[in-house]
């Protein structure tokens, strides 16, 4: 059984100038142990999409699917009380823009400490225990102290670390990422990516990654969804994907990268002339 | 003579936290002594680990917090925020665009307002041409006519991060920050925004301070590179120095640590995962 199933997914949003379709009918799924990348342009529904399996979005957000289940329990219709209890403990998720996801009122320690008072049943000093222990993995110097300090006393990285802290207090059984390295240099990146990976294989936990660096895409994905104006334009399993693009869009982003620049311009997706009818056809 | 546009002279900040009642408080030493020059139309990266001060010194730089210690020169003028404030022309001066796009966008004011606002503040031209200005720098950070009545909140972190791009842009600084600018746009549109900051640089002789921990952005955009570590400058030379001969071993172990996006590489994995 997979751990996550969504079928035919579709957001959108009410504005002043009319219905916006955000998210056009993604289908994907995750098995257990399974890093299932997600990449594309930027506002083509990648977030917001996962935060629609978060239940998450805002009112002005109308989300239908065909189906959407976690561990074959369907999640669409499921009661507040019992989604409660899923999100945040067996699904959980570091939100994109970690410095705007944390709660300036309140000390980082005493946040990692309220998830895990949530949704398991440590005591104070284990918590406190295991606050540190989460900060220290994530990297992050002097934990002891560090549990005092405001997210405005923490750089922009360390507070992205903090939230991956938060988002793995709970040993979670799907973790979304959703760019969740932006702020990191390499060095720390490959320490996170090191300990997501290491946790993945040992805990058995699958994992949604959204990001745009095709490094990190290739050096951790299993397979791969690349989407385009909130719709699947090609999937692949990630050797074939950077091997055998078969998707225009696809082609156009790995050659956008910057060591592919000629002169000194940048290819951009721009230069390539586009359609964008997902490529459905047998790989070669 | 070329035109020196930034430079620091042993900038350094610190931080007190803690200190309660029993607690001592606790001095962190952000930035020890930072010195730079940087010339007119020229870029400068910065990259170094995540907390090691980059974002502190930007602040410094932008003359948003003053040093502990140490002395700012933009355009040859001593700078001295706690002492003398700032004249608005200082201040249109120098703009950045900040690490998090989010806290800098004020939740209420549509994206138009956001990118017509400095221009109210800073220049009389009439309404109609205000609006054309702001339309058309939306257009070039690859947003579209749509989202020109939308609220922050209606955005993607990409979209977001550009519109932060173009509001500092609005201003037409002679001296522009960038604290991450592009970390979260696909290479497409990272390639539009840094092919747009090229062709203002070639047309105005911008000057940018560009901090970023993606190397091969650097190694397209920058003529000098910065590498921080702990506070520290640990080396600091062209692009052409640093990246062929790196000096400082944490700059060795930052090149060494890019992930490869070639087949080989991914092949390799792959089979150590099934063994
Ligand atoms: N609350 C909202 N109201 C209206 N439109 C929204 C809202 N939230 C998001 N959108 C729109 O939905 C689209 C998809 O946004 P989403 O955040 O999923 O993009 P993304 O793929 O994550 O992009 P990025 O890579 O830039 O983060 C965007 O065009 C965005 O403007
Ligand atoms: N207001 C503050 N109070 C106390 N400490 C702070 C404050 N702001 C930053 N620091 C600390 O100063 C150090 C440097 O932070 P800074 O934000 O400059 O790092 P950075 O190089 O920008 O990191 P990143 O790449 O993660 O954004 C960090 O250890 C941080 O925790
Ligand atoms: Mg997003
Ligand atoms: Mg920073």
């Amino acid at each position: 059984m997979a751990l996550l199933e969504i079928e035919n997914l579709t957001v959108e949003f009410e504005t002043a100038a009319g219905t916006l379709r955000a998210v056009d009918g993604i289908s994907l799924c995750v098995e257990e142990g399974e890093v299932l990348a997600i990449v594309g342009e930027s506002g083509s529904g990648k977030s917001v999409s996962m935060l629609a399996v978060m239940g998450l979005l805002p009112w002005t957000a109308t989300v239908k699917a065909d189906r959407m289940a976690f561990q074959g329990r369907d999640m669409l219709n499921l009661e507040p009380a019992e989604r409660r209890k899923i999100i945040g403990k067996d699904i959980s998720m570091i939100f994109q823009e970690p410095i705007a996801s944390l709660n300036p009122c309140f000390t980082v320690g005493f946040q990692i400490q309220e998830t895990l008072r949530q949704h398991t049943d440590l005591d104070r000093a284990a918590r406190r225990r295991r606050a540190i222990e989460l900060l220290e993995a994530v990297g992050i110097p002097d934990p002891q102290e560090r549990l005092g300090s405001f997210p405005h006393q923490m750089s922009g990285g360390q507070c992205q670390r903090v939230m991956i802290a938060i988002a793995l207090a709970c040993d979670p059984k799907l973790l979304i990422a959703d760019e969740p390295t932006t702020a990191l240099d390499v060095t720390i990146q490959k320490q996170i990516l090191d300990l997501l990976m290491d946790l993945q294989a040992r805990t058995g936990m699958g994992m949604i990654l959204i990001t745009h660096d095709m490094g990190v895409v290739a050096e951790t994905a299993d397979r791969v969804v690349v989407q385009y104006k909130g719709r699947k334009m090609e999937e692949a399993d990630v050797l074939s994907l950077f091997e055998r693009p078969q998707h225009p869009y696809t082609k156009a982003l790995l050659a956008a990268l910057p060591e592919n620049a000629v002169g000194d311009r940048l290819p951009t997706v721009a230069d390539f002339s586009l359609d964008d009818t997902p490529y459905t056809g047998a790989r070669p | 003579m070329s035109e020196i546009v930034l430079e620091t002279r042993n900038l350094v900040r610190d931080y007190v936290i803690g200190g309660g009642l029993f607690r001592p408080s606790r001095v962190i030493h952000a930035v020890k002594g930072v010195s730079l020059k940087l010339e007119k139309g020229k870029t400068l990266a910065i990259v170094g680990e995540s907390g090691c001060g980059k974002s502190t010194l930007a602040r410094m730089i932008t003359m948003i917090d003053a040093p502990t210690a140490g002395e700012l020169l933009i355009d040859g003028e001593q700078i001295d925020i706690a002492r003398k404030t700032l004249t608005p022309e200082q201040r249109r001066k120098v703009q950045i665009v900040f690490q998090n796009p989010y806290g800098s966008l004020n939740p209420r004011q549509k994206i138009g307002d956001v990118l017509m606002e400095p221009l109210i503040i800073n220049s009389d031209l009439p309404a109609a041409e205000r609006r054309d200005r702001a339309f058309s720098m939306l257009l070039k950070v690859g947003l579209r006519p749509e989202h020109f009545n939308r609220y922050p909140h209606m955005f993607s972190g990409g979209q977001r991060q550009r519109i932060a791009i173009a509001r500092a842009l609005m201003l037409n600084p002679r001296l522009l920050v960038l604290d991450e600018p592009v970390s979260a746009l696909d290479l497409s549109v990272q390639a539009q925004v840094l092919n747009l900051l090229a062709d203002l640089q070639d047309e105005f002789g911008l000057t940018y301070v560009f901090i970023s921990h993606d190397l091969s952005v650097v190694r397209y955009i920058a003529d000098e590179v910065m590498v921080m570590y702990f506070g520290e400058a640990v080396e600091y030379g062209t692009r052409e120095e640093v990246f062929s001969n790196p000096q400082h071993e944490y700059t060795r172990t930052l090149f060494a640590a890019t992930p490869r996006a070639d087949v080989e590489s991914i092949r390799r994995r792959l089979a150590r995962k099934a063994a």
